[in-house]
């Protein structure tokens, strides 16, 4: 393994405050530099490791640029058809109600061809975690539109951007989900600075204890960016999505339960 | 007083050379690398080594989980 070190003598096992947790394999991630994918997998990994569910975990992934999922995350895993991962969740919770069970959607899984699954699948109150990555574009296939991308917002089938007379509104999937009697915990969280990355870890973690009370679904939205699909730099991205994503899906939680 | 000190240690061939580190980096510590690794990106790599806190943001933020941080009191 070829690596940089910064100062030699400060590099011991004792001083160690953070690592690469060994629920992410050595595989290479197969996402664009940047992508907001790669920080939810490595934050999933670490609560799953720091709660002790690498044995009982079982998750299901999407179609779509998580795809490949299951190469990164060293736990059990299902693939599903395109969209039907709540579906397929549902299944494995009620044929193994003791596990941690969780779907990882993009949102033309989860807010395009999976609506009518995600709706049911929350509104049945089914114990499963759905954790919701929007970046508001169809990332994997090229940057076409999805349901979430914003008004005005240019994609390479909307090239003059979305005209909200013709292709309609941003799809609010997570408001919809909150407003259902059978969601239990639905928030909406990013990863693209350090703090917004212990807010989603902690939102993760507190869907993991909900999950065990078995009391509904928890739904977890996590806007991400699209370096590749919005034609932008990295850190580009991040700053347009802080300015144009956050007005529209505003951070925090939509609904908690009460305490 | 005793100063905090901290070390990075930088897995070149995972890094994608986003440079989202580098920009959450508060003390400037991490830069991108003008050599590139295997798949042609610019790592990051810590430039000033001596600035860094072990504060482990860049860590937290790396979509790759490419940097593992060390901290001590000197």
């Amino acid at each position: 393994m070829v690596e940089f070190s910064g100062i030699k003598e400060i590099i011991k096992p004792e001083n160690l405050v953070y690592k690469k947790t060994n629920i992410m394999t050595e595989n290479i991630l197969s996402y664009c530099p940047g992508c907001g994918h790669g920080t939810t997998h490595r934050i999933l990994a670490e609560i799953i490791d720091e709660e002790g569910l690498q044995s009982e975990a079982i998750g299901v992934s999407p179609v779509g640029c998580s795809v490949f999922l299951y190469y990164y995350l060293d736990i059990d895993w299902q693939e599903a058809a395109h969209g039907r991962a709540p579906a397929v969740a549902t299944a494995i919770k009620r044929l193994q109600p003791e596990k941690f069970v969780f779907t990882y959607q993009g949102d033309g899984d989860l807010a395009a061809i999976g609506t009518a699954e995600t709706i049911h699948a929350c509104n049945r109150g089914e114990n499963i975690l759905i954790i919701f990555i929007n970046n508001g574009i169809y990332g994997m296939t090229g940057g076409q539109m999805a349901p979430t991308t914003l008004p005005g917002m240019k994609s390479s089938t909307s090239p003059y951007g979305r005209d909200v007379k013709t292709m309609g509104y941003p799809l609010k999937m997570t408001e919809i989900v909150a407003s259902l009697p059978g969601s239990y915990y639905v928030t909406r969280q990013s990863v693209h600075t350090p703090a917004n990355v212990k807010k989603t870890k902690k939102a993760i973690r507190k869907a993991v204890k909900y999950q065990k009370l078995n009391k509904g679904t928890c739904l977890i939205e996590i806007v991400s960016n699209c370096p590749s699909g919005w034609k932008m730099t990295p850190v580009q991205s991040n700053k347009w999505m802080e300015e144009n994503m956050f007005p529209y899906y505003p951070l925090g939680d939509l609904k908690t339960p009460e305490e | 007083m005793a100063k905090i000190r901290g070390s990075i240690v930088v897995n070149v061939e995972r890094c994608k050379g986003c440079e989202v580190c580098m920009v959450s980096c508060p003390t400037g510590t991490i830069a991108m690398a003008k050599e590139v690794n295997g798949k042609g990106y610019n790592y990051a790599f810590p430039a000033n080594p001596e600035l860094c806190t072990g504060c482990a943001n860049c860590a937290m933020v790396c979509p790759d989980g490419v940097i593992t941080v060390y901290k001590t009191k000197i």
